[in-house]
């Protein structure tokens, strides 16, 4: 968007055009780096993936991948896991954005400052204080593969705090709560109600978003799933790595088509808004 | 608009919408590194001290540090030039459209593939079996002859750039789209060329953003623990595997350390979080 097609001064055409020319050339020769940078490991990874028999090309690496024991269980533990740190992060980040945006304006650095929490206290460091406070009797959480679950499952909601703040946010204030609320109050509807039938199908692009983008995180995640001790897709994924010749291709290219899924989805259903 | 019949109900029910959170934060956010910072103070006879900190100089400590803010810094700077870059590419650089909303939805994509399917990704690619390596071979170059290996500090640099850049792209592309077509003109009919434009309008309004942005592209690398993990095993001596080793056994063979090390890490990020937004609000002034 440098230059626009017809040069405004015409004197200096020939100067103008010049480094025009020249900006459209490094422009070019920055992209082409980048995307080899980028498609050239995604290649090499998709060409290895389709190698596993001998002499020919083929899916058999994918195949191989899909009947492994382990390969199922795990992915399935994540994907409920996700889907229930993502249930949980709605039920409690949506009130808290909507009364923050209607009632409690004054609260807002506050939750702003904690839901960017996640962000200073890397992944590694909140297992490890997760496991030294829920690790010993007092509030003991870790005796149990399925009380670590839970435990695994909570530290996945926070995780998500920044990105479901943000986008509900950012929905509340593309739409008037105020006179919303203000209207459906009128009509009589209780809060439960303003809540269930007016905001929430409101923000339902939002809500979508920041779900899929807490997916995107959480299907893959192997820090805190991995010193919970949990069987899930991202220490499974790291064995695989480690015992296996041609899966973890299949496994890196599966991995992403589903981040690919995911972001993809947020993209198609944000476009009018071009929010990220 | 107020009913009558609100107020008694009313105080209870304006807390009992944010009480959920303020609950789960205490519970799973603030507390845990409440206790962290407390075991951090706590001496081995049980008082409080701050020789845990005092120990950070340990020369363990120290080099795993070291090595974690160099890489931090190595990869801010790079993937924030690259970065910066890409971003000029398509917003300014005269390419086609559709370039832009493909670089995004892409960058979305990338800054989120990372950890153990980014890190097989590149031993495919960069490995010793890699394609590439491979490919070197080809033409005569054996690369892991000449002493590179993707599971050192460089390794890791390439591999880190592919969230990097990404990052930087989508955090910077609307700081670009703020600079005024009016600012240029402006420029130009004052007689700046091109390059002054750049070095006098746009580069000075541009540069809190394109700092900040390279601090929070720091802050992410340095609490990067899946990426580095899975590729190296926990080899290299980086602040997030040290306590990833700390958390299965103490390997510094002191509680209250590994304590200090993490509750460093937290202070290390808070500070790079802070930076980035004091920045962020500084560009705001030209490109709010």
């Amino acid at each position: 968007m440098t230059i626009s097609a017809p040069p405004i001064p015409i004197t200096e055409t020939e100067t103008q055009q010049a480094p025009a020319k020249k900006g459209r050339f490094w422009a070019w020769a920055i992209l082409v780096f980048t995307a080899l940078y980028f498609l050239v490991p995604l290649g090499a990874t998709f060409y290895w993936s389709l190698r596993a028999e001998a002499d020919t090309l083929g899916f058999e690496a994918y195949r191989r991948l899909f009947d492994d024991a382990n390969f199922w269980p795990s992915f399935t533990q994540s994907l409920i896991n996700a889907i229930a740190a993502i249930v949980l992060s709605l039920l409690i980040i949506v009130p808290t954005a909507y009364w923050v945006t209607l009632r409690l304006p004054k609260l807002r650095p506050v939750v702003e400052f904690i839901t960017l929490l996640p962000f200073v206290i890397p992944a590694v460091v909140l297992v490890f204080a997760l496991l030294r406070l829920y690790g010993r009797p007092p509030l003991l959480l870790t005796a149990t593969y399925d009380s670590s679950r839970v435990l695994l499952i909570c530290a996945y909601t926070a995780l998500s705090f920044p990105y479901m703040f943000r986008s509900v946010d950012n929905g509340l204030r593309a739409m008037d709560v105020r006179s919303l609320t203000e209207a459906a109050q009128s009509l009589g509807a209780g809060w439960p109600t303003i809540l269930r039938r007016v905001i929430f199908p409101n923000l339902r692009v939002a809500l979508l978003s920041g779900a899929l983008l807490t997916f995107a995180i959480v299907i893959g995640e192997l820090t805190i799933a991995l010193f919970l001790a949990q069987q899930t897709f991202g220490p499974y994924m790291a064995n695989l790595t480690r015992s296996k010749v041609y899966e973890p291709s299949a496994m890196a290219i599966v991995a992403f088509a589903l981040t690919w899924a995911a972001m993809g989805t947020i993209a198609l259903i944000t476009r009018p808004g071009k929010r990220r | 608009m107020g009913g009558a019949s609100r107020p008694p109900r009313f105080q209870f029910g304006r807390w009992l919408g944010v009480l959920p959170f303020f609950v789960f934060s205490g519970l799973f956010l603030i507390g845990p590194v409440v206790v962290l910072a407390y075991r951090s103070l706590e001496g081995a006879d049980g008082g409080l001290t701050l020789d845990n900190y005092r120990e950070l100089t340990n020369p363990t400590v120290l080099a795993s540090y070291g090595l974690s803010i160099r890489l931090s810094l190595t990869t801010a700077v790079l993937g924030g030039a690259i970065g910066f870059f890409l971003a000029w590419a398509v917003t300014m650089g005269g390419l086609p459209r559709p370039f832009r909303s493909g670089l995004t939805t892409f960058s979305g994509v990338a800054s989120n593939f990372a950890g153990v399917p980014l890190a097989a990704a590149f031993i495919f690619t960069l490995g010793r079996i890699g394609v590439v390596t491979a490919l070197f071979e080809l033409i005569g170059v054996d690369i892991y002859g000449a002493g590179f290996t993707l599971y050192s500090y460089w390794g890791l640099t390439i591999v880190y750039l592919f969230f990097q850049i990404p990052l930087m792209v989508l955090v910077l592309l609307p700081a670009l789209d703020g600079l005024k077509q009016d600012w240029r003109e402006a420029a130009e009919n004052l007689g700046a060329t091109p390059r002054q434009y750049w070095r006098r309008v746009a580069l000075p309004i541009l540069l809190p953003s394109i700092l900040g942005t390279m601090i929070l592209l720091f802050g992410n690398a340095f609490g990067a623990h899946a990426t580095a993990y899975a590729l190296t095993g926990g080899l290299l001596n980086l602040a997030t595997l040290l306590i990833g080793q700390q958390i299965s056994g103490d390997v510094l063979n002191n509680p209250g350390l590994g304590y200090a090390v993490a509750m460093g890490m937290v202070f290390i990020m808070a500070l790079s979080i802070i930076l980035y937004s004091l920045l962020q609000r500084r560009s705001e002034r030209w490109l709010g």
